[in-house]
């Protein structure tokens, strides 16, 4: 059976009134041979397409231990004839010290996700807990920000950071996130609402301050939703390659895509250094996701919902 | 309004500011700029100076731009038709009571999570014409695999496979539909003598008809920013054969500095973006079923 995971025998034909006769039920040991053929197949595909997926991630490990020559061979090579670890550090502490794009990473990520939490919760709670005249049409505009794309405001963003004088500064890349995403502050806004009210009435009742009522009530029973922003925010600021390419310039202030940029022009067939410090790069992700992959996928089960 | 009422709109504004500043700041104030900027003649280094709908009349005599435009709608109807049709199949065999369904979910998954700059690079060494991993493939087989980013014609084919493969999020979302869909309408088409097939086609497909509907929209707008990634690949190259309109923005605005110009193209893939999004609407009717509950 390929759809639709309920199981079960093949059930007689009471019709009312069938136009066409149903298909002659099949006996037990057919039921059960069509069954295994089928889950059989179901197999076949499943390992195909993960084939197809982890491949990739394979010849990216195998090519990073390959020597130089390995790295060239025609025709080329499957597996390296032994392993050249040294690939990772003749990478990661060539000529570029990717050790401060590292670290120069590591904090604009950590302002970033700081800044993100505290400016959507905040919202958030307003969005769902508390009444103006013009929330509504705030919410509205909310909204509507998710839907404009960024592209639009990328050029008056610019204009407005280089007049501050902000190029080749992190403010460009930290400053805006301490000011709300629209996406998060929804999502937030959402779970915040399925919190009951009679929690909040009678902190209120008990005379805490909304301050309080956030942090004490709302913020502990929504760990779920938090724990999913953190790690959009953070996987997206460790990916994050647009802004740093428009804004920063010194090779210094260099963030790690911007550093694993530079490979593309100038080390194009050094392989085996460019999928190290490749792999080196993509680790703290790797290694979140397969500590946390169930918030990862519950976030992303609450964005697509919030989107239909 | 009662003090309380007041007091409480009060401290609504307070606590919504961070959001409210950032969208006034920049959000809502660089739209509105984005508007006045596309009318300009502006370099940064020269005062602006007004030149009306110059801007829009040199787009439709450009032809770069109607070639990003014509890129832009391969890169993304590939990656829609079959980035939508390939994680669904996947998403269907994940949904089968099967073993091992959370390791298969969390491979299919994960490139999607990773993908960067080092997925980037990643795929720039997969897909080179004579050390790549897809070109070995085929040559084992007797196939001699075509240039990829290195030709014209096979460039943009080569971003949607390397698009498809870092679409796991959707297979994510169909999961969570297709466990959504009522176990007993399957029994009920089961009593009725429904196969496979049919089971198929008249419950699964018009149930997830709303869920695929949504993947389609996200997928062709997400396509329209995987500009990111092929500004580092390949810069629009060879040629212009990948210069979509993303980066035909990000060239005029960021490496020629003509931020009128830029502004106005950006509001092109706005334009590009509702006219998508409506047609799929429109054609929305005739196909996407919804359950009033």
């Amino acid at each position: 059976m390929l759809v639709g995971s309920h199981g079960g025998s093949h059930g007689g034909s009471h019709g009312r009134a069938p136009a066409r006769k149903p298909p002659r039920p099949l006996t037990a040991t057919q039921a059960e041979r069509v069954r295994r053929a089928q889950r059989a197949g179901a197999y076949v595909l499943l390992i195909a397409g993960t084939v197809v997926f982890v491949l990739p991630f394979l010849w990216m490990i195998t090519t990073s231990l390959k020597s130089d020559a390995e790295n060239l061979a025609f025709p080329p090579q499957w597996l390296p004839d032994s392993f050249h670890w040294e690939n990772f550090v003749r990478g990661w502490a060539g000529s570029l010290d990717y050790t401060t794009f590292m670290l120069n990473t590591v904090l604009i990520t950590a302002l970033s996700v700081l800044g993100n939490l505290i400016s959507c919760v905040l919202p958030a709670y307003a969005f769902a807990r508390m009444r103006a005249g013009a929330a509504t049409l705030m919410f509205g505009a909310l909204m509507a920000t998710m839907m404009i794309p960024r592209e639009i405001t990328l050029v008056p963003k610019f204009i407005l950071f280089s007049k501050l004088g902000w190029v080749d500064t992190y403010l460009p890349l930290i400053v805006p996130e301490f000011f709300g995403v629209a996406l998060y502050v929804f999502l937030l806004r959402q779970f915040f609402t399925t919190i009951p009210q009679e929690l909040i009435d009678a902190a209120r009742i008990d005379g805490a301050s909304e301050l309080r009522i956030l942090w004490r009530i709302m913020l502990p029973l929504s760990k779920p939703a938090l724990a999913a922003i953190c790690l959009f925010s953070f996987v997206g600021n460790w990916n994050q390659y647009l802004e740093s390419v428009i804004y920063i310039r010194t090779t210094e202030k260099f963030t790690l895509p911007l550093g694993l940029g530079l490979f593309t022009d100038q080390y194009a067939t050094q392989y085996n250094q460019m999928m190290a410090v490749a792999l080196i790069a993509m680790m703290p992700i790797v290694i979140i996701f397969f500590i946390a992959q169930k918030t990862f996928i519950r976030g992303v089960t609450l964005t697509g919902i919030a989107g239909r | 309004m009662t003090t309380l009422a007041r007091r409480e709109a009060r401290r609504f504004h307070l606590f919504a500011s961070p959001w409210l500043i950032g969208f006034v700041v920049f959000t809502a104030g660089p739209i509105a700029a984005a508007i006045v900027v596309s009318f300009m003649d502006w370099n940064l280094l020269r005062s602006p100076s007004w030149v009306g709908l110059a801007n829009y009349e040199r787009m439709f005599a450009d032809a770069e731009f109607w070639e990003s435009i014509e890129n832009t709608v391969q890169y993304g109807v590939g990656y829609v038709v079959l980035g939508v049709t390939f994680t669904f199949g996947m998403a269907l065999l994940l949904n089968q009571p099967l073993r091992f369904q959370g390791l298969f979910r969390t491979v299919m998954y994960m490139p999607s999570v990773v993908s960067g700059l080092a997925t980037a690079l990643l795929w720039l060494n997969i897909l080179h014409p004579d050390y790549g991993l897809i070109n070995k493939v085929l040559a084992t087989v007797g196939i001699q695999g075509p240039g990829w980013l290195a030709s014209q014609e096979w460039a943009i084919p080569a971003l949607v496979l390397m698009a498809v493969w870092g679409a796991g999020n959707t297979i994510v979302i169909y999961l969570a539909g297709l466990q959504g869909i009522p176990k007993t309408l399957y029994e009920a088409a089961e009593i009725d003598g429904a196969g496979w097939w049919r089971r198929f086609w008249s419950v699964t497909v018009p149930m997830m008809s709303p869920v695929i509907f949504f993947n389609v929209v996200t997928g062709f707008i997400g396509a329209l920013q995987g500009y990111v990634l092929i500004l580092a690949m390949t810069e629009g190259g060879p040629g212009n054969a990948t210069m979509v309109l993303g980066l035909y923005i990000y060239r005029h605005a960021f490496v020629y500095f003509d931020m009128g110009y830029a502004a106005a193209l950006s509001w092109a893939m706005f334009a590009v973006i509702i006219a998508v999004t409506a047609v799929q609407f429109a054609l929305a009717r005739r196909w996407v079923h919804y359950e009033f509950r």
